[in-house]
């Protein structure tokens, strides 16, 4: 780029300008903002913005409601995972490495590619068109519940019930909903990574008669490790958020007694229903110093396991 | 390789039953497991479609169908779903604010963010490892903690004078900022990372014969990053297409809402109104171009959407 030193500066400033600063304006500013409001009394709609220091804080601390969604966050950020990466590894080992033929060690599942472009499509559909979908799976018969109708139908109608009425269930029918829309993603990353385990360890395995099992916890697993372990921390990210899910399936208030509550809908009511901007900054900030924990918390493990590993 | 293996025994290794020894997971139990692995795959396979499926079917009801038989097939197509989805249930003003805003915020989004990692990614200047991370920060926030102050930053450039008018809350320029904003961190991280791989030699022999910085921009560097282009642009279509809570904060006028936005309303109201097959009809409406694109480029889709995780 030496013969180039003219008007490089020039050029350098008016290509970053417009990114940067629409960034700055509406992304870095917001973020910047956010920490004073939450130390404000502010209905946003009249002028008047009282600093009262860390009031909201000590307000969310005697918050049930908030405890409560932040009850559901935690069971999200453990459950889904867990849940997501099992079904991710189980469906990804069936599909690259589940077929066997004679002759050849491991063989994908015939179809495997058809089956990818199917479990792949939930990650792409808008997270209200799931939300709306699985509103009515888990509806009462009456208003069209495909569950409740598939239980009388294979004779398990006792089994039905009104899922959405009932609070115990509402963490649960949100979990459920999210894994359905992340498994299929998680099995195209690791069918990635496990297309590049070469063949021949495979074979090896077979000539030492390891069954499935063991070669998928000697072999498969061990050299897919890497990948789920990075799966995991972006998983633990997006189960923080389940907003759209919340909001399109339970409403506003989280539900019956707001027992399905999350963080991000609560801020969104606490600021838009309620017009308490301060508090809907004092929780924005709780769910800031969440997700912060919860990364440095992963990177410190995922190191530590690399240097074992090494 | 597998060669080893085949030799060894008798050619006729295409009839399992033959062999003496047997390999474990190729007779009669490895068969069992292979069909209970089939079993599985098919089950999930299931899972993910079924719920769409009965979706699709749902919009070809009439709603009296729909009440009586909620799991059954539909006995003709009922058309008038998707008129009264498009007109009454105002889907079609809906789908078409979605267009303006996806088209002006990916067009954006691509530029902007390609000028900038360009940039950072070949340009030596005090402060660029500084910019770099700040733009890369940005992928660990949450968005909901900006929710707040964005609402008001929004609301606060509609007072701007000249271009006040144009941005301000329910404007599609308005949100359309917002969404290259939220989008600019990942797609400066993936698009730097790519044009670092772009060969020297070629920007070089550009300059040689002239080019300025501009022209070597846009007449060489950026045709020659077109696959991560496109597998990016894939990737921002489909984030801002799908979007939820960012309009539901901007548009809080009922005419300017986006697609994903005002079928969260109208599933909403549907209880009310009992109009249950105009909802599936609007689904079905919002669903097909996400459906078309995904089909089209479903191996950049897939390859895209992952290396955002790996990389």
């Amino acid at each position: 780029m030496t013969a180039l030193r003219h008007g490089k500066y020039p050029f350098i400033l008016a290509f970053l300008l417009p990114p940067v600063g629409i960034y700055a304006l509406y992304m870095l500013s917001p973020y910047v903002q956010a920490i004073y409001i939450s130390l404000t009394r502010w209905s946003g709609l009249s002028a008047t913005q009282t600093f009262i220091g860390f009031d909201n804080y000590v307000e969310m601390w005697n918050d049930d409601q908030l405890r409560t969604a932040l009850r559901n966050n935690l069971i999200l950020l453990v459950v889904v995972p867990v849940l997501t990466l099992f079904l991710g590894l189980f469906f990804a080992s069936m599909l690259n490495v589940g077929g066997r033929r004679s002759g050849q060690a491991v063989t994908g599942v015939r179809g495997s590619s058809v089956y990818k472009v199917v479990y792949f499509f939930p990650q792409v559909l808008p997270h209200a068109i799931t939300a709306i979908v699985f509103a009515y799976v888990f509806a009462p018969s009456n208003a069209g519940g495909i569950l409740n109708n598939l239980l009388e139908a294979v004779g398990l109608g006792r089994l039905t019930q009104l899922w959405i009425g009932e609070p115990k269930y509402l963490v649960w029918i949100i979990v459920v909903v999210m894994t359905w829309g992340f498994v299929g993603f998680y099995v195209v990353l690791f069918s990635a990574a496990m297309q590049s385990i070469p063949r021949d360890i495979y074979e090896a395995a077979l000539l030492d008669g390891s069954s499935r099992i063991t070669t998928f916890r000697k072999v498969t697993l061990p050299l897919v490790w890497d990948t789920v372990q990075v799966g995991w921390v972006y998983m633990a990210i997006q189960a923080m958020d389940g907003f759209a899910f919340v909001h399109i399936m339970l409403g506003v208030n989280g539900g019956v007694q707001g027992a399905g509550d999350v963080l991000g809908v609560a801020i969104y009511r606490a600021a838009f229903a309620e017009y308490d901007f301060g508090y809907a900054a004092a929780i924005g900030v709780l769910l800031l110093l969440l997700t912060m924990t919860i990364v440095v918390l992963f990177m410190r493990v995922l190191r530590r396991e690399r240097v074992e590993l090494a | 390789m597998t060669t080893t293996q085949a030799e060894t025994r008798e050619p006729s290794s295409e009839a399992p039953r033959n062999h003496r020894v047997r390999e474990p997971g190729v007779g009669i139990g490895g068969k069992a497991i292979g069909l209970l692995n089939g079993g599985f795959l098919l089950f999930w396979a299931l899972i993910t479609t079924l719920p769409l499926l009965w979706a699709i079917l749902s919009s070809f009801k009439t709603n009296g169908e729909f009440r009586t038989n909620p799991t059954g097939l539909p006995s003709g197509i009922e058309w008038t779903n998707f008129a009264r989805a498009w007109n009454a249930a105002n889907i079609g003003q809906y789908f078409i604010n979605s267009v303006i805003v996806v088209s002006m915020s990916l067009t954006l989004t691509m530029l902007f963010g390609a000028m900038g990692a360009y940039v950072l990614a070949r340009y030596d200047f005090p402060g660029n490892r500084l910019v770099y991370f700040i733009f890369v920060g940005g992928l660990m926030l949450p968005v909901f903690l900006a929710l707040v102050p964005m609402f008001f930053v929004v609301r606060n450039t509609g007072n701007i004078p000249l271009i006040g008018g144009l941005l301000g809350l329910n404007s599609y320029l308005s949100l359309a900022l917002v969404y290259v904003a939220f989008s600019m961190p990942f797609t400066v991280f993936f698009l730097t990372a790519f044009f670092r791989t772009l060969p020297n030699s070629v920007a070089e022999a550009g300059i040689m014969d002239g080019c300025s910085h501009f022209s070597l921009f846009f007449r060489i560097m950026l045709p020659m990053a077109k696959p991560g282009i496109i597998s990016l642009a894939l990737f921002n279509f489909l984030g801002h297409w799908n979007q939820y809570v960012l309009p539901l904060v901007i548009m809080q006028d009922g005419d300017k809402r986006v697609l994903a936005q005002g079928l969260g309303t109208l599933a909403a109201n549907t209880g009310f109104r009992a109009d249950y097959t105009a909802l599936f009809a609007g689904l079905v409406i919002a669903l097909l171009p996400v459906l078309i694109v995904y089909l089209l480029f479903q191996r950049q889709v897939q390859a895209g959407l992952t290396a955002g995780v790996l990389k």
